[in-house]
């Protein structure tokens, strides 16, 4: 399953991109999509809520279940993919070019703490 | 240790994701559930409904015995080949499992259980047939493959012609012997087709010809939006032992008519009914966005119910349920069901959902 090397990821299967204007974007890795199978129902967190590290803030639905999607790290919901949510089976089309929403980090340096792609691999090949 | 049916193989080949089912190993997709739902209800697909269990029995009291152990009444079955749906109960009117039983006389039926209570429904039927003159024999010599869909027939014959002059003349929920074969025209997609018996030797051969002739196989997921939008009931999550099929939906399965007959369960069927205020399991579709699911609870204002079963609905193209709701609440009204830390709105319907490729609601 494809790994990008320019993102940084979680445990929980989520990657994280750093844009240019300091926040960073946050979406599901394609081990996760082929896991749920087809998506079909995306919840996303309003923009202004401010979220702790592993906080539970955003609902992935396929048709057969739900799952949660946990803040990668501490910060304050500035973006949600309303493109996304209006067709979330763009999450298993393509799982790296839909974010689905947009954190500003509360301590930028927290960004250090998440996996790179070879550290994921090995997350995703033992799960 | 997981148990596999003759087609595993088949299903590694063909792509399948595996996930265990009531300790079977079932493909629960072959890439994209979505498009096995929709292949069924456009076109053709088939399951593999092997893990399920046909049971024969055979014996002068077969139809006595049945008649005994099963809610629904075999009497009515007069004409050979011919099926019928029924909850075998317990005693205290839980329902220990739904199945089919076909006729081929008074003395010879078949039974097909659930998979996940196979074990203890051949023990219960061994039971109650103590006293009878009644055999009865497992049959997991047999493999059963389900081709479902608007073109199921068609392409079923177009593999295996030979079959076409003793199986188009079935009506719905009518059966016929062929060969070593049982072929029956039921289903659980609320579309036509069959359901066949064949003995687990040749079920590959079978599943090839089947492909051959275009049918897409498909997976339990696929099944289980099917049978959900079809307003069919699922053992185990729609009902089970703590509940009785007056309120699961099943009351038109339970035959009273002959005051004569006794069936295990009644006395306590008919005492609730005397009591009223039976709960009700109907549908719901969900006006807000998201997803139902079961366990969800639902608020009315005659009361709390609970989803029981719920999905996307892929005909649909939005979110439904089943759910027992208090006695009283009426297709047409609307309810709140919790979803997280929300209530979101959905409305109370009669199932089904969908029916032979097109939405009912």
């Amino acid at each position: 399953m494809s790994i990008p090397a320019d993102l940084k990821y979680t445990k929980t299967h989520e990657w994280i991109k750093p844009e240019a204007d300091g926040t960073v974007s946050v979406g599901i890795t394609d081990h996760a999509q082929q896991a749920l199978g087809d998506i079909v129902f995306l919840e996303l967190p309003e923009p202004g809520r401010s979220v702790k590290a592993g906080e539970e803030c955003a609902v992935v639905e396929s048709v057969k279940a739900a799952s949660d999607i946990y803040a990668p790290v501490a910060g304050e919901v500035v973006a949600k993919n309303e493109e996304a949510s209006a067709a979330p089976e763009r999450v298993n089309q393509d799982c790296y070019a839909t974010w689905l929403f947009k954190l500003k980090p509360a301590n930028p340096a927290d960004l250090d703490g998440l996996l790179d792609a070879a550290a994921y691999a090995k997350v995703e090949a033992e799960s | 240790m997981p148990q596999r049916t003759p087609l595993y193989d088949a299903h590694l080949a063909a792509g399948a994701k595996i996930v265990d089912f009531a300790g079977w190993e079932m493909p629960i997709h072959y890439g994209s559930q979505l498009e096995e739902h929709h292949q069924v209800r456009r076109d053709a697909g088939m399951f593999d409904v092997s893990h399920m269990l046909a049971i024969d029995l055979a014996g002068c009291d077969a139809q006595g015995y049945l008649r005994r152990l099963l809610a629904n009444d075999v009497a009515k079955l007069t004409q050979p080949g011919k099926a019928l749906y029924s909850c075998m109960l317990k005693e205290d009117g839980g329902v220990i499992d739904d199945l089919i039983v076909y006729f081929f006389s008074p003395t010879r039926y078949r039974i097909v259980v659930n998979a996940g209570t196979a074990t203890k429904d051949v023990a219960w039927m061994q039971a109650q047939a103590a006293n009878a003159n009644v055999g009865l024999t497992p049959r997991r010599d047999l493999a059963m493959i389900a081709i479902q869909g608007p073109r199921a027939r068609e392409k079923f014959w177009l593999a295996f012609p030979d079959s076409r002059a003793v199986s188009e003349p079935l009506g719905v929920f009518q059966a016929t012997e062929w060969n070593d074969w049982l072929i029956a025209r039921t289903g659980y997609t609320g579309e036509d087709g069959f359901e066949i018996s064949v003995p687990a030797t040749q079920a590959i051969g079978v599943w090839q010809k089947l492909l051959d002739a275009g049918v897409k196989p498909a997976g339990l997921g696929a099944r289980d939006t099917l049978r959900l939008e079809a307003g069919m009931n699922l053992y185990g999550q729609d009902m089970d032992e703590t509940q009785n099929p007056l309120e699961s939906g099943l009351a038109w399965t339970v035959d009273f008519k002959d005051t004569n007959r006794d069936f295990i369960g009644k006395s306590a069927l008919v005492a609730r009914q005397q009591q009223g205020h039976l709960r009700q399991l109907l549908g719901l579709v969900l006006i807000d966005r998201g997803i139902l699911r079961a366990h969800q609870k639902v608020v009315t204002p005659l009361g709390e119910g609970e989803t029981t079963s719920g999905s996307f609905a892929p005909t649909l193209n939005q979110s439904i349920a089943f759910a027992r709701l208090p006695a009283g609440v009426q297709p047409g009204d609307e309810v709140q069901v919790a979803i997280r830390d929300k209530l979101l709105r959905a409305k109370v319907v009669k199932p089904p959902f969908a029916r032979n490729g097109k939405p009912l609601i």
